[in-house]
Order: C-alpha cells, then structure tokens, then sequence
C-alpha cells in the first residue's frame, strides 16, 4: 500500500509545483513507515522535507503554507502523537475556513499512522478514527487496499480542504511488519480519484451487515469466509472516508440484512461504533433486528502480546459478534 | 560509575540478543519474545551515570523512550525492568507498559516514548519538592532531537521563574532517527539556549563520564541548595540504530567503527588504570555487572506471561463499576 501512496504523492508533485511534503523522517529515511520512499531522490530536500520534532510548529507551518495556497502534504509520524499539535490541528487547520466565513482555505494533507498488533504499547499504537472525526472542519480517509490508497491520495492532494489520511502500519507492506494478502490489490499506471463519501462493498452478502474500515476490513473479511462455511452470508462494507460519511451503502444494506455489526480498531466508547449504530438506528429504526459492536475496549493497549491480543479485535471476534447478531 | 556503564552496555548487548531471537532471518517487529520496539542506548552511558551518581532514591528522574542506561544508573530494579521487557506479569507495569514506559515509584523513575514528554512532569516534581519544603531534585533527560519541543522550552521557562530544583540533561547523540544535529538546529552548543531564560547553561564534550561528573556535580548541588535550574548539554554516541531493525541507510558507513573506537567505558577504564585501579579489579567489577545482567534475563524469562484479562485492570485506581460493586458489599453506606 506504501508504495501505492508515494505513486500519487509523486505524480502530484511532478504535475504541481506547489505541493511538497514536510515531516520527521520523510526525506532521508523515506518515511519510517515507507510513506515518502524514493521522493528525495526524486525531488530533493526542498519539496522533501525533514523537520525537528516540533510538532506544533511543522503542522502549524503546513496550515500557513496551504493558506498562501501551497498544498503541503504534511507527515504526523504517529496519529498518537497528535496531543503534542493538536491545537494547530483542530483550532487552525480544522476550524479556519468556518471561522474566515469561507475566507480562507486550507488545502493540507495531514498523513498519519495508526493501528497496533506490533506490540508497541499505548503511546504507539492508538487508532484515532473517532477524535480526528469528531472535530468538525477535517475529511478523513482511511484506506484498506492499495487501489484504494492511490486514489484516496490523489483526491486528498487536490481537495481544497483539508484532509487528514490515517493509513494503518500494518497495510504498508513494510518488511519488519508483514501485511495480509487483501490490501495487495491491482494498481493502475495512470492516475484516479476515488470520490470521499463512497464506500466500498467489499463482499456481498444477504444475512448481516459488517460495517469497518482499515486493516479490519481483511479481518473482516476472513470472518465473512470463516462463516460462510456455516451457511452464513456477510456483507462487508468498507467505508474508506469517515468524512464525507456514506450512509446510503450502509444504510441500504441494513435495510436487506436488517443486522449490523460494526468493527472498529479505536476505543468502544464515545466513537465510531457508537456513530454508525446511531446513524442506523436514526434513519431506519425498523429495519434493526440486531445490533454488535466490536472495538478496542476502554483501555490504553498494552505491550505484552497475549494482553494486545486480548483487547485489538481479530476475526474470531467479529464472526462471535456475526454469530451473536444472528441469534 | 564504572559498574553502572558496563551494567547498561551488557545489558544493552544482551538485550540486542534476546530481542533478534525470533525474529531472524527476516526480520519481523511482532514475532519473537520481546514485544515492539527497541531502542537501545549503548554509547550514551556517561550522561547516565556522570549525573545519576549524585542523586538520592528521593530524586526523580524522567527519560525518554532511550531509558535503560539512566534507568540501570537510578537504581530501578533490574530484575522487574527486565520482565517488563519481556512483557511479562511480575515486571515493573504488569507487562502493560513495556520498554519505552517503565515507571519504578521506588526510586521516582519515569520513561515515555513521546519527544519531549518528560520534561513538564519533572518541572512538577521539582515543584513539588520546593513547595514541600524538601531538598529533592529531578532531572529529566532528552535527546537533542527533543530540544525543538514547545514542553521543552516552556519547562526551561517555568522552572527558571520558580527557581526549581531541575536539571535538564540533553543527550546529544547527533541524530533524532535519521536527522543530523546540524539540520535541527543552528544552535551547535545547546547549553547556550539556557541563556535566554537566565539560568545557568553547561556543555560537556568527548563522551566523558568524568566531566559529565563533574558538571552534574555544581548543578544538582545547586539545585539542591534552592538556586534553581541548569541545563546540562552531554555528548554521546548512539552506537546504535534509532530502533532495533532501522536499517540506518542515512548515516554514514564509517561512523559507527570510528564512534567504538571512543567508546567511552574505555575512556573511563583508562582513568580508573591511571588512577591505580588494577585491570584485575577492573575485570571483577565487569564480572559482576555482566552476572547480573545475566541474572536478570534468567529471572525475566522465568516469569509468567499476564493473564489476558488483566488487560482491563489498571486503567483507573478506582475503577466506576469495581467501586461500584465495593460499596454494595460494603452494605452501599459509604
């Protein structure tokens, strides 16, 4: 997926001068997580480039550039280190269009990592969906595919708002960080856009809806299979952008299974589960035999592997949730 | 000192083994018996022990997400680091924080793996020392890479206004993962910014344990008296990669070969001989730290993994629904 990302991020800056890409560790090293990879040689430091660990001051210089009408593609290393930035984040990057009445645009990617099951404990682990899309004023898109990462960034890059992009480490494909075979898709040459508010249906099914995102779309996914041998039919839904947020697929599927389940890598409470229950149950309330949530439990995620395992849902727990949806 | 420096670089070497095992020929982060990342700090003892020698258990220390040689130099306790490592039940956190989140109340050591996040609550704990009348004091280390920190800056200001007893100790090591010093800062000698906020600023070059010493000596003594605040900017040598598996394709070849060959044990080592000390006294003292090295790994690898269901322990002291459930047994009248 890492490198389908740098194909957009490169064909972008080839085609515009004004785009370049800022963060820690993104020129030399490529991107810890392989994010920029190759673009220094391609590019140099100018458009590619290394910053202190000064969070506040490189996001915050990102909102400024994007204001003067650059388009600054601009690295948060780890999604968990938002509190460090976060008011330049949400006071300016997210909210400076409102409050400018439209006066001002702010045409940034803000790129970032999130997502455990690599035993890094609770400062490196978190997947944030839910406080980046509680705060008004931020797209969010989160890919699961490769197909999906090349377009999702080339949109990203072209919107004039500003677009916060969460990929997951582990559908990078980095070496030390083995991916699945699902996120390994087809990439055209030439470049896409994927339109924000579409998400995809990623396996068709009649008796139950399982709405997620990210790496748990393949969890999901290999649970579907798991069930199918018993007779059960799943749908999954990956829902690629949070923000703009495609009810109608979501929405339309509840209403032929009449069951939902939503599986989400972030905490339980107060997030997305929550969101797309209340979402579905606003809309059509009849249409909802059932109902399942599976997401990290309240707690920060722990270092030791049987503990991490414990909390960061796999596909036994989706297809127990998928069970238990139908009974 | 000595005993202290060859603890943490054995310790360091040992944990290196311990970590790969499992994880070769191709290297996987999420396999083997150490969980996560490693960051290991081998070449950066002088700035360790050079300052730790002069503080008490009382004394608190904050380190980054690089903490075993400060935390081998205050005194933590090998044995349950160690497990906690291994991210096992009986380690320091329950195997809940693991290497770059070591706590240890005991000896009021903390670490964490955001840049620059010691830095406030060490300004606390000096402010709370102060307002308790007590000649406590804390130190709290960063990389060099940390120093462009908002936290940073804004505990050298607070602590310089309320004159706390603090010492920041930056360990240049010359690279924050793949960036020089150079393209961090204009600002080669980072003792200078302790100027613009009117506390007293020291730079200690060579890698060298003994003027480490001797600098931390004057500023946890000054701290100690009620003076205030310094900040200690201490050359060391990252001898190796940012975390274990970094392939470390930005640094150049030849700078590793030529960063041993200053090692600083060895520097130390050879004042201890010009000092007197025998190599026969010098060998025993390495025995001894490397056995309990060794002990320690043993006694970690002994311990139980944690039962999946502690992971919903701990998060508050009081858990709503535990407390809950306390009242009730307790007949609900409190």
């Amino acid at each position: 997926m890492s490198r389908a990302m740098v194909e957009a991020i490169r064909t972008e800056m080839a085609a515009d001068e004004e785009v370049f890409v800022m963060g820690e560790d993104v020129a030399d090293y490529g991107g810890i997580f392989d994010s920029t990879q190759g673009l220094l040689e391609e590019f140099g430091h100018d458009r590619v480039m290394d910053v202190p660990i000064s969070e506040t001051g490189f996001i915050g210089a990102g909102v400024g550039a994007a204001q003067a009408g650059m388009r600054p593609i601009v690295e948060l290393m780890f999604a968990d280190f938002f509190g460090v930035a976060m008011d330049q984040i949400y006071n300016g990057m997210a909210k400076n269009t409102y409050m400018s009445g439209g006066a001002v645009n702010v045409p940034m990617v803000l790129m970032t990592a999130v997502g455990g099951g690599y035993n890094d404990a609770a400062q490196h682990s978190q997947t944030l969906y839910g406080t980046f899309t509680h705060l008004p004023g931020m797209k969010v898109v989160v890919p699961s595919t490769a197909y999906d990462a090349k377009g999702l960034m080339h949109g990203a890059i072209r919107d004039d708002d500003p677009v916060v992009y969460m990929f997951h480490k582990r559908l990078m494909g980095l070496a030390w960080m083995p991916a699945p075979p699902g996120p390994k898709t087809a990439v055209p040459e030439e470049e896409y856009t994927i339109p924000f508010g579409e998400a995809d249906v990623k396996r068709e099914g009649g008796d139950v809806t399982v709405v997620t995102l990210g790496l748990h779309v393949h969890r999901a996914l290999d649970a579907a299979e798991d069930l199918a041998e018993d007779g059960i039919d799943a749908e999954v839904i990956d829902l690629r952008t949070l923000v703009p947020l495609d009810e109608e697929t979501m929405l339309d599927s509840v209403e032929k299974t009449g069951r939902l389940v939503v599986v989400d890598e972030d905490y339980r409470s107060f997030g997305l589960t929550g969101e797309i229950v209340a979402r579905a149950a606003e809309s059509n309330l009849d249409a909802l035999e059932a109902v399942e949530r599976v997401a990290m439990p309240d707690v920060p995620i722990p270092y030791a592997r049987p503990l991490e395992e414990e909390v960061n849902p796999d596909g036994e727990d989706v297809a127990a949730a998928v069970r238990s949806a139908l009974e | 000192m000595f005993t202290d420096m060859v603890t943490a670089r054995h310790y360091e070497e040992r944990l290196q083994e311990e970590y790969l095992e499992g994880k070769q020929p191709a290297f996987d982060i999420s396999a083997g018996q150490i969980p996560g990342e490693l960051h290991l700090a081998a070449g950066q003892e002088p700035a360790a022990v050079g300052v730790c020698q002069h503080l008490r258990e009382d004394d608190t220390v904050t380190a980054p997400h690089r903490p075993h040689h400060v935390a081998i130099a205050k005194g933590v306790d090998l044995d349950r680091m160690t497990a906690e490592i291994f991210g096992r039940q009986t380690g320091l956190c329950k195997g809940k924080g693991g290497h770059m989140h070591l706590f240890d109340p005991d000896v009021n050591f903390a670490c964490s793996g955001i840049i620059a996040q010691g830095c406030p609550p060490a300004v606390g704990a000096a402010l709370a020392a102060k307002k308790r009348g007590e000649d406590s004091v804390a130190v709290s280390y960063l990389g060099e890479g940390a120093i462009s920190q908002g936290g940073f800056l804004e505990s050298l200001n607070l602590a310089s206004l309320h004159d706390l007893p603090v010492v920041f100790v930056v360990e240049d090591n010359d690279w924050a993962i793949s960036m020089p010093k150079e393209r961090v800062t204009n600002v080669s000698n980072g003792a200078k910014r302790a100027e613009g906020f009117e506390m007293p600023g020291e730079r200690v070059d060579y890698n060298d344990a003994v003027a480490v010493y001797e600098a931390a000596d004057g500023a946890i003594e000054r701290a100690r008296a009620g003076n205030g605040p310094t900040l200690l900017e201490v050359q060391v040598h990252r001898h190796m990669g940012h975390f274990m598996g970094d392939p470390e394709t930005y640094r150049p070849d030849e700078e590793v070969p030529r960063l041993r060959r200053m090692d600083p044990i060895d520097r130390l080592a050879d004042d201890l001989r010009d000092a007197g000390v025998s190599d026969d006294e010098l060998e025993e003292l390495r025995e001894t730290a490397e056995s309990r090295v060794e002990d320690a790994i043993a006694y970690a690898k002994e311990q139980p993994q944690p039962d999946p269901e502690e992971a919903y322990e701990d998060a508050f002291v009081n858990p709503p629904g535990a407390s809950d459930a306390a009242a009730a047994d307790a007949g609900g009248d409190d």
